[in-house]
């Protein structure tokens, strides 16, 4: 048993039990949300244990996270804030929104508070353009959306945070 | 305003609970097949109704179930939930508000085309969507509307969800299925289609969300009632996911041939902040922009009256462009986004919107030239027509289009 078998081995079992058996490489995907859950971001420790489990090549894997934007290989704020600016959006306000929001926790897109709480991004359409502006927040705890947000609750929201933190 | 077939939950609240949705005749119809009548007998319902696929491409759904190779087994049902076009948010409504019409849905399909398993492929941001349907398929689980021998019959069936993580290109079926498979989403050469090579390379069926919700509602109430809506090119309802400068955006489910007006005045409340309607993309950010003149917002919404706009309406992602906005910076948005998600496995489409963000990033900022708006075009038509999938396609329907229709905000940007 690797690591991560060791740690998750309810959870991966529950996730390979979605596949035929002859099919496990499927599970990769549910597999990489499970290892970067901790972290924040998939280790290339990780990326072995994944591949060991679904049999395939560590390059395999490692070649889904440069791929898929909701991957990541490296650490970042402990909560990344991923704010829609796509075209929908944007049309609602939500490119000043994100300047804003930059503007009040000083740092520009991209880049993480001096605290490493807070990551913010800009992303496309995350389907729910009739009620911009607004971002999802991927951190330990999934992926959460929060909409119709102003810079004010946002900063109410990232207040809760820190208290948690 | 008539009952909604699709957005039930704005109807009878709390359709989201099981004894809510059964008490209401839920899971009926999917008894019903089961029990009493043979799955072509379902197909034929559904192929009489005139569904088409509400994915985009508008293919009509009875049809496709019919093309599902019998020489080999075992057949999925794949429901699409990828739901990723700029513009588009019912399939999200569908799945957290009326849910188990939806699997009603996508259950019944199964049985038609004799599939033991589904899966709903979500996008990876649909993650608190998909561990909502992981509940509500535990319940069906447990209430016996999904697992062996069901209504003792032989036949079985599973539902599961699969998280994407990101990635437009996933909603492109062939790529889904790449996905699905554990790989990166990147389509793959066609034919052979899915239902002769689907996932696992066994006849699948892809079907939309939309698509499937359907279903149930065409098995109880028979193909005339389906196809004594709509028009005589799209029979039925929509969801039109309406956004952008309007007052009210959101999800309006009404007939097809509803027109662009009504649409856009009457539901959506009218143009926002006392501007006026400029132009219109009917399909999201993969549209041909439409100049909103009274002749279009007179239109009926069905696919071949938006084709005489010269536009499609794809997924009815309906986005409203004011006249406070420049086109060249709705084209740096649409650009930008194609460049982001272009998978790479073409180069006209991965080379040319990358060389076209550069040149709309120029133009956009004041320091391009007439000449960049012309390249601008001829880039565009290099990547026409070469693409291995649609979305190449999808990426020059706004930048022709915009320069052609709306050439003043070009000439007002440039330096001779
Ligand atoms: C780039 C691209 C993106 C697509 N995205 C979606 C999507 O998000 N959801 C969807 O249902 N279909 C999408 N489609 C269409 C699918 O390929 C496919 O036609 C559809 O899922 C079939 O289901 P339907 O017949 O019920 O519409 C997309 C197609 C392309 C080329
Ligand atoms: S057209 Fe673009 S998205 Fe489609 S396969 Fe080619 S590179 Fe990928
Ligand atoms: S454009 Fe932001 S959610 Fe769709």
């Amino acid at each position: 048993m690797n690591k991560l078998e060791e740690k998750y081995a309810d959870e991966i079992q529950k996730i390979l039990a979605k596949y035929p058996p002859e099919e496990k490489r499927s599970a990769v995907m549910m597999l990489l949300y499970m290892a970067q859950r901790e972290g924040g971001y998939v280790s290339n420790h990780d990326i072995n244990d994944i591949a060991e489990i679904v049999e395939i090549t560590p390059t395999e894997v490692a070649t889904l996270i440069g791929f898929y934007t909701l991957y990541h290989d490296k650490p970042a704020g402990k909560i990344r804030i991923q704010v829609c600016n796509d075209l929908p959006c944007a049309l609602r306000g939500a490119d000043k929104f994100l300047g804003e929001l930059c503007d009040a926790l000083k740092i520009q897109p991209g880049e993480t508070t001096p605290d490493g709480l807070v990551t913010i991004e800009p992303v496309m359409c995350l389907a729910a353009c009739d009620k911009a502006p607004m971002f999802q927040v991927q951190s330990s705890e999934g992926l959460e959306y929060h909409e119709n947000m102003t810079v004010e609750s946002t900063q109410t929201l990232i207040e809760s945070w820190k208290e948690k933190n | 305003m008539a009952e909604h077939v699709l957005l039930r939950h704005r109807d009878i609240p709390d359709i989201n609970q099981l004894d809510v949705y059964q008490k209401d005749g839920g899971f009926e119809m999917f008894k019903k097949a089961v029990t009493a009548m043979k799955p072509e007998e379902v197909t034929d319902i559904v192929k009489a109704s005139g569904l088409r696929g509400r994915g985009g491409a508008g293919f009509p759904t009875g049809v496709k179930w019919t093309f599902m190779d019998n020489k080999n087994w075992p057949h999925y049902v794949v429901a699409n939930a990828d739901e990723s076009e700029p513009g588009t948010f019912k399939d999200r409504e569908i799945m957290e508000s009326n849910p188990f019409q939806f699997l009603e849905g996508v259950a019944i399909s199964s049985y038609a085309v004799g599939a033991n398993a589904a899966y709903v492929y979500c996008r990876g941001e649909f993650w608190q969507v998909a561990h909502y349907l992981d509940e509500k398929i535990a319940e069906m689980e447990t209430a016996g509307l999904l697992g062996d021998k069901l209504f003792g019959s032989d036949y079985s069936l599973r539902i599961y969800t699969h998280l994407g993580a990101g990635a437009y290109i996933c909603g492109e079926e062939t790529a889904l299925l790449e996905s699905l498979e554990g790989k990166r989403g990147q389509p793959r050469l066609r034919p052979p289609f899915p239902p002769s090579f689907g996932l696992y390379g066994k006849p699948t069926v892809v079907n939309n969300v939309e698509t499937l919700t359907n279903v149930p509602k065409i098995i109880e109430n028979g193909s005339d009632w389906y196809k004594s809506m709509g028009t005589e090119d799209t029979a039925g309802v929509k969801i039109f996911s309406l956004s952008g400068c309007v007052n009210k955006p959101g999800n309006y489910e009404l007939p097809f041939g509803t027109t662009f007006r009504e649409l856009i005045y009457e539901h959506g409340g009218g143009i926002a902040n006392g501007n006026k309607i400029k132009a219109i993309m009917a399909a999201g950010a993969s549209s041909a922009m439409i100049v909103a003149t009274d002749e279009a917002l007179d239109t009926p919404m069905d696919y071949a009256s938006v084709r005489t706009l010269k536009a499609d309406l794809g997924s009815a992602s309906v986005i409203v462009i004011d006249d406070s906005f420049s086109i060249d910076w709705v084209l740096n948005k649409t650009i930008h986004f194609f460049k982001h998600e272009s998978c790479g496995k073409c180069t006209p489409c991965r080379e040319g919107n990358y060389w076209m963000s550069h040149i709309i990033e120029r133009i956009h900022h004041g320091e391009g030239s007439s000449f960049d708006v012309e390249l601008l075009t001829k880039v565009a038509y290099q990547i026409q027509n070469k693409c291995l999938c649609a979305l190449g396609e999808f990426s020059l329907q706004a930048v022709v289009s915009g320069i052609e229709r709306f050439p003043q905000d070009f000439e007002a940007k440039v330096n001779l």
